[in-house]
């Protein structure tokens, strides 16, 4: 957490909107900053707290906003992504809606940021020391896809009970030749709990170990928190003979040329004609920028 | 260039001042009024009241007519309201005993004390199209007459009277946190198993057509139960609240509910004479739908603390209390519209590469070993279709 949002004067209003700072009232954000607090103390745990409605759709980021709303103060600066890109249609609106109740700087430069939130992606620049990232989380558990009951899973979790969860890898492999989870691929925390490290694609999984930046997790919908404090362990579930491994692309970013970021895939005809771009548009642009400057030298 | 994820901040103003003309329709028409909603659409008021878990027949009537008569939306809009607003304190429990009554009937008994008061209902009118409405006439309506409903003690009283059915303060009905204050499912997260009051309140906001279905499944053999209808009421009742300082209670306001007392399939044991059972419903408004729905459905959660067997759908609690909230389903059902460009993508990868490994193994050369007598069907898997599958198994 920052200073800022620790120096926050609760009685400030925001005047243009009618609501508290941030759109939740103090109350609340003490509550969820109680979960946090538990949260960072128990990697990877899920914490139950008392999710409250948001004026945006459950699914939508309601858990991540209520995340971001709690630890954001003044003097933050806040970037919004979803899909690694700035300018997607729903991270524009939860961007505006802080610029709006919260009358905090934005950006989209993962530099600049000190609150970034998140929808699918972590950025491709490295995060530093001070940085928090905060994950939308749909489904924060990750043996919901297998036992579809809270009773049940507490208690799996509670006795590291984790061997579904490697049986449901193996009969990927059984059946495919490899693991066919690709996104939400489950993550062992600390050495103890496994966490669902939101729908992120796999590519992403090595850049939460030992990251140097607070990552905290939002459910709104299911009302569960959960963390991973700075230079956290964090692995991938695998198989020695069957070793985690990242999907890589044959081409390279069509803008920047960057081999070696998630690329999304464009339809640019209907006769099977294909181009790649990074999903992390700020990387793609500063790479660009670069790029251009170096070629005008 | 590749534009079409980007300029989002433009087209959501576009698409804003695009619905604000759509939602106002022809101009030359004349525009709704509040007033108009409240006075004129009171079951659909009623019923973004009670799913909206806010009694406020004006805000509701705003939010229908901001929501273009979407229910869904409007009680999202009461919501966010509501999830606003401080608390002050809680009332006492509201008396239906001494309702201001509307409408009372009773399916168990013919004729009882107070009588059945049939009320505004639609229940016993042909569903035939009113073309004097069409023509926007107003048909001359006799008033109702001003007779005023004498006292209506409550039908299961009678029944409890005689210890034929569970008191309604049995240990089977009360909450599990017994004397503290009723739990509140906004202010903190639903644990399970959950408390009567925690399930009543979930089912109180719940959805009017999830709740129904389930009910209605019941009634078809998903957990049957054997219902009658005990008694409905409907009217005004008075909320009271008593502040520490006061000593004493004062009425704040009254509300309109409608309730529902059903009476269920009895149960006895060695030691207990067998009586019936009881579940209770309870919605803003005249939501009679809602309130039996709800009544069923609650009788169907106890199955448990009865010692049925639990069985069906409708006796599930997690089943049930995670999926009656239609903000939580309608929310988590739409996010299917963001985008997900990253997770298909990844998809798409994985899946090139299966093929791509299936051509190979196809062609004679080495591949790996891929197991044909694995099933097909667990939920987790990546979306392969059927004749991928196929391909796979027959490798």
């Amino acid at each position: 957490m920052t200073s800022a949002a620790l120096n926050h004067n609760p009685d400030s209003q925001n005047d243009s909107t009618g609501y508290n700072f941030a759109y939740l009232d103090e109350q609340t954000k003490r509550m969820i900053r109680r979960c946090l607090l538990k949260a960072v103390a128990v990697p990877g745990y899920q914490v139950p707290f008392g999710g409250r409605e948001m004026p945006l759709p459950y699914g939508w980021g309601t858990g991540g906003m209520q995340v971001t709303a709690t630890i954001i103060g003044q003097d933050d600066v806040l970037k919004v992504i979803d899909q690694g890109a700035d300018d997607t249609t729903n991270a524009v609106s939860i961007r505006r809606f802080f610029a709006r109740t919260a009358g905090v700087a934005t950006t989209e430069s993962t530099r600049e940021a000190s609150v970034i939130q998140t929808r699918h992606r972590i950025p491709e620049t490295p995060l530093s020391h001070g940085q928090i990232l905060v994950y939308q989380v749909p489904i924060p558990d990750p043996l919901r896809f297998i036992e579809p009951r809270e009773t049940e899973t507490r208690k799996m979790h509670a006795l590291q009970e984790y061997g579904v969860m490697h049986v449901k890898l193996y009969e990927d492999i059984a059946r495919f030749g490899h693991i066919a989870t690709t996104y939400a691929y489950p993550v062992k925390v600390n050495g103890h709990y496994v966490m669902d490290p939101s729908p992120i694609p796999k590519f992403d999984n090595p850049k939460m170990h030992g990251n140097p930046a607070l990552q905290l997790f939002g459910a709104g919908r299911e009302k569960r928190i959960y963390a991973i404090p700075p230079f956290t362990r964090v692995e991938s579930l695998d198989f020695e003979d069957h070793p985690f491994e990242i999907q890589g692309w044959d081409q390279a970013c069509e803008f920047c040329g960057s081999d070696h970021s998630f690329l999304d895939e464009v339809v640019t005809d209907d006769e099977g004609g294909r181009i790649f771009i990074c999903s992390d548009t700020d990387y793609c642009n500063q790479r660009f920028e670069t790029g251009a400057r170096q070629e005008a030298v | 260039m590749y534009v079409a994820v980007k300029s989002g901040e433009k087209a959501i103003d576009q698409a804003h001042s695009w619905l604000d003309e759509t939602r106002r329709g022809d101009t030359s028409i004349p525009e709704l009024s509040v007033a108009q909603i409240r006075q004129q659409m009171g079951l659909a008021v009623d019923r973004i009241m009670a799913e909206g878990s806010l009694y406020d027949p004006e805000l509701a009537a705003l939010a229908l007519k901001q929501a273009s008569g979407d229910a869904i939306e409007a009680i999202f809009l009461l919501r966010a309201y509501r999830t606003t607003l401080p608390r002050f304190l809680a009332s006492l429990p509201v008396e239906t005993n001494t309702m201001a009554i509307r409408r009372r009937i009773s399916a168990a008994y013919k004729d009882l004390p107070g009588g059945q008061v049939l009320g505004p209902t639609y229940d016993y009118t042909h569903r035939l199209l009113d073309f004097t409405l069409l023509a926007n006439g107003e048909r001359a309506s006799t008033p109702p007459s001003d007779e005023t409903v004498e006292d209506c003690p409550r039908v299961l009283d009678f029944l409890n009277s005689e210890g034929l059915i569970e008191s309604p303060l049995a240990n089977s009905c009360r909450t599990q946190s017994d004397d503290s204050a009723p739990a509140d499912l906004t202010r903190q997260p639903l644990d399970y198993p959950a408390g009567r009051d925690l399930r009543l309140q979930a089912l109180a906001r719940g959805d009017e057509g999830f709740l129904l279905a389930l009910a209605y499944s019941t009634q078809r053999g998903y957990g049957r139960n054997h219902p009658f209808a005990g008694e409905i009421r409907q009217g005004e009742v008075a909320v009271e609240i008593a502040p520490e300082e006061l000593g004493f209670p004062v009425i704040v306001g009254d509300i309109q509910v409608s309730e529902c007392d059903m009476i269920n399939q009895f149960i006895g044991t060695e030691t207990e004479a067998p009586r019936f059972t009881r579940g209770y419903g309870l919605a803003f408004g005249n939501s009679e739908r809602k309130a039996l729905a709800m009544a069923l459905v609650d009788r169907a959660l106890r199955a448990r603390e009865l010692g049925e067997d639990v069985v069906s759908p409708a006796q599930d609690e997690e089943f049930v209390l995670a999926h009656c909230d239609n903000l939580d389903s309608s929310g988590f059902v739409s996010h299917l519209k963001l985008p997900h460009y990253v997770d298909f993508q990844s998809e798409l990868v994985l899946l090139r590469r299966l093929r791509k490994e299936f051509e190979e193994r196809k062609s004679g050369r080495q591949g790996p070993k891929v197991n044909t007598t694995s099933k097909p069907g667990n939920q987790d898997e990546p979306s392969m279709d059927n004749e991928q599958r196929r391909e796979v198994k027959q490798a």
